[in-house]
């Protein structure tokens, strides 16, 4: 089998959770990798829960819906309560600390805590959390090249927001600074 | 035809237009369909736009109106005849687009698409045949049948308070701005004929200087739906359907 | 609006709904007629977008059964022309469906399938299927089904339908799905102007003095009239399921069971295929890319050396009646439906198989 990465981001609908699946497929694509995302649609995404899938692989993606994740990125609690355990053993959680109380029990899983909403207050932009998020997931599962990462967030936001591509970067870049820290924290434990 | 009796020596003042086909029409005698078709067809034939026009046929006893019309025609769904319309002048915009619809199916099953068609303003001509009943089935009430009217399926008279009221469509489809002239004529006399005949050519005429819809309603008989000799419907209409359906342009270019 | 040029062909990352409107800009479309619904608005909201500045015509009717008669009159007309909706819009366009077959009219109609019946709900499912195989609307007659699977078939699909349309004069119904309308994938987008067109002589523009005049209706009141457009719908349609039939085989080779699926369901048995391999249970996926004409033929061929067929969809059981027909008894025919939007897991399809491959094991023993 070749290499796939399936990826659940899980949120509340406006954190920009599906923008930030789209960004990575965009990404993908720009690796010349195959790539799906499958968002949840419906009305739960007007302030309910909202997801989205998204494979980045290797090879021909079978089924773009799965039920167990190598990777899962989580913005709120309910989220946090439906995938901990959607996660493959040996897979990735990285999960929003500053509004989930919750933290995962799992052990067979790498996880990372990432207080992403308060970072993004810090930088007065509430809506990059979402960035930090992305940019702490690909340091700790660097699978695809950073510029990628950068030329996707032009294809995903609007020309209208294109003047916020530097601080998203910069958002992408504290995010992988918080991630780098505690992992070299769990390295040396 | 071949058989046709042939006159030596006399001058041609009166024929059938080249725009009508050899097939007789199929309608009940004294019926108004025929002439109403005759009118549409002399009126393509003296514009010269055989060439370029499209008509569709309704359901109704107008189904085999293209039997008759020596044209391109496409029968519609029953209702559909302002639909199919659209989608061929939306296609075809340099080209003469006309429906030709009974009661029934323009007032009742096609009253979306008549008025959503005519709120477009899509550049058509709407001819419209009022003889509140439904004739190809038998004889059964229209929107357009009048109060206490008797036909199969109001045997005891139209009870407006159970059955509702003569829908007027014309006046209905009048106030839309997508409406750019709207007139009710007749085919009773032969002075109803001549203004029926001036309001179908407007109504060409002003698709051709594409000004929106035109919505012609014709007030026509049935002498069969209403169980009556051809000479008493025309007395009939006259006493019954004109007071509820008044002749005339109901809306004027220019006029709003 | 200034008129773009023709678009080269070109690799994008988009939804299925934005990749199907896209194909259809691309294959000439000359009239779309539409009414909002979800999940499938995307196409019309795409194509209000698009085709002002590039070509064709796009118009908001008043309700599907307005749309579907709009293609009727843009059909006959000449016109290269495209609906779509979801389920309970499909289920107003056919009576128009029913007049278009009959009256032998090319025209491309997508349904994104939701779940039903009823208003249901607008999450994905397949419980069209009856409805688009075995005609829909009144009277004898089939549309030709394409079932995509991908972003790359929603786009692909556009293209062969209007083909298949206007070569055989008829009805093309792409069925999709919700998910497949959502989701985002690579799509390889084939150049613009690249599919050729002519103007049926048999279409509405206009009567030139030298020929009789187009007619385009479906009511032939004389029975041995009608008769006859049956027997000629009914020898086109023999036709076509001689010559158009297309699936997709998965592992089928060496497979003792036979999964069958279409559309999104497909995407995931080939999931569950994978997941049984590792578990060394000789599982193989038969892919119908075209409902119908089904697959029939090559589905008996592999009913002769199968253990057994489980035939996999998002819906009570529909398709499996014909991959029983054409397995005819030679094996037998399990089934695994989920309903009303929601989706099965490639997991628990796996836990069909190995149910029924000890069952078959036992049974063997």
């Amino acid at each position: 089998m070749y290499k796939s990465d399936e990826i659940i981001i899980a949120g509340f609908g406006g954190q920009g959770v599906l923008s930030m699946g789209q960004t990575l497929a965009y990404a993908a694509m720009i690796d010349k990798k195959e790539t799906s995302w499958m968002p949840s649609y419906g009305p739960e995404m007007r302030g309910g829960t909202a997801n989205c899938i998204v494979i980045v692989s290797e090879g021909p993606i079978s089924s773009p819906i799965v039920t167990k994740f190598d990777s899962g990125i989580v913005l709120n609690q309910p989220s946090m309560e439906k995938f901990e355990e959607a996660i493959k053993p040996g897979g990735v959680l990285v999960y929003e600390a500053s509004t989930i109380i919750t933290a995962p029990t799992r052990t067979d899983i790498t996880v990372l805590k990432i207080p992403a909403i308060d970072e993004a207050n810090k930088m007065n932009k509430k809506q990059v959390a979402n960035m930090i998020m992305l940019g702490a997931f690909l340091e700790l599962k660097p699978i695809l090249a950073m510029e990628s990462i950068l030329s996707a967030l032009k294809k995903v936001l609007p020309e209208r927001h294109h003047h916020t591509i530097p601080l998203n970067e910069k958002a992408i870049l504290r995010g992988r600074e918080l991630a780098a820290e505690q992992l070299t924290v769990s390295n040396t434990i | 035809m071949e058989d046709n009796l042939v006159l030596e020596g006399l001058e041609v003042v009166y024929h059938k237009p080249d725009t009508l086909t050899e097939a007789p029409f199929h309608y009940c005698p004294g019926c108004g369909h025929g002439v109403a078709h005759r009118l549409i067809m002399e009126v393509v034939e003296e514009m010269g736009i055989e060439e370029q026009t499209i008509g569709i046929a309704p359901v109704g006893c107008s189904v085999f109106a293209y039997h008759y019309m020596k044209i391109d025609m496409q029968e519609a769904a029953h209702g559909r005849a302002c639909a199919v319309a659209t989608g061929v002048k939306r296609l075809l915009p340099e080209k003469y687009v006309f429906t030709y619809q009974g009661d029934g199916d323009l007032a009742a099953i096609g009253t979306a698409e008549t008025i959503h068609t005519v709120n477009r303003g899509e550049n058509l001509a709407i001819f419209f045949i009022n003889n509140a009943i439904y004739g190809m089935t038998g004889g059964q009430m229209a929107p357009t049948s009048l109060c206490h009217q008797v036909t199969s399926t109001s045997p005891y008279g139209r009870e407006e308070k159970a059955m509702g009221f003569p829908l007027k469509m014309t006046e209905l489809v009048a106030h839309l701005p997508g409406a750019y002239y709207v007139t009710r004529q007749a085919v009773h006399t032969p002075n109803a004929v001549r203004k029926c005949k001036k309001a179908i050519r407007n109504a060409f005429e002003y698709q051709k200087e594409n000004k929106g819809t035109c919505f012609v309603e014709i007030v026509s008989n049935c002498p069969s739906g209403w169980r009556l000799t051809p000479l008493d419907s025309q007395k009939w209409l006259e006493e019954n359907m004109l007071p509820m359906y008044k002749l005339g342009d109901i809306k004027l270019p220019g006029k709003d | 609006m200034t008129k773009e040029p023709l678009k080269p062909r070109e690799v994008k990352l988009m939804k299925g709904n934005e990749a199907l409107a896209e194909a259809a800009i691309r294959a000439g479309m000359d009239a779309y007629f539409g009414y909002p619904i979800t999940p499938q608005s995307e196409v019309l909201e795409y194509l209000t977008i698009e085709v002002p500045k590039r070509s064709g015509l796009v118009l908001q009717a008043e309700s599907e059964v307005a749309a579907i008669n709009m293609i009727y009159g843009a059909s006959g007309a000449g016109g290269r022309v495209m609906t779509s909706s979801s389920s309970p819009g499909i289920s107003l366009m056919q009576e128009g469906l029913s007049y278009i077959a009959s009256a032998e009219l090319p025209c491309l109609v997508v349904n994104v399938n939701r779940g039903g019946p009823g208003l249901g709900t607008i999450q994905p499912s397949q419980g069209d299927y009856f409805q688009s195989t075995k005609g829909g609307g009144h009277g004898d007659y089939r549309l030709i089904v394409l079932a995509p699977a991908s972003v790359q078939e929603m786009a692909d699909f556009v293209f062969d339908g209007f083909v298949l349309a206007e070569k055989y004069r008829g009805p093309v119904l792409i069925l999709a799905d919700g998910a497949l309308g959502q989701m985002m994938e690579k799509v390889d987008l084939k150049a613009e102007g690249s599919l050729p067109k002519t103007v049926p002589s048999w279409a509405t523009r206009g009567r030139s003095k030298d020929r009789d005049p187009n007619i385009i209706t479906s009511l032939f009141i004389q029975p041995e009239k009608m008769e006859q457009i049956n027997m000629r719908l009914q020898a086109k349609y023999k036709i076509i399921a001689e010559k158009e039939v297309r699936y997709e085989e998965y592992h089928t080779d060496d497979a003792d069971y036979i999964l069958v699926a279409y559309g999104l369901s497909a995407r995931i048995v080939r999931k569950t295929v994978d997941l049984a391999r590792e578990k060394g249970i000789k599982a193989g996926l038969l892919r119908p890319q075209t409902l119908f004409p089904f697959p029939s033929v090559r589905i008996a061929e592999l009913a002769k050396h199968a253990k057994a067929f489980l035939d996999v969809e998002m819906n009570a059981g529909q398709m499996v009646e014909d991959v029983r027909l054409a397995v005819n008894g030679k094996t037998e025919v399990f089934f695994k439906g989920r309903m009303g939007g929601i989706i099965p897991s490639p997991e628990e399809i796996l836990e069909e198989l190995e149910r029924i491959d000890e069952k078959i094991v036992a049974y063997q023993e």
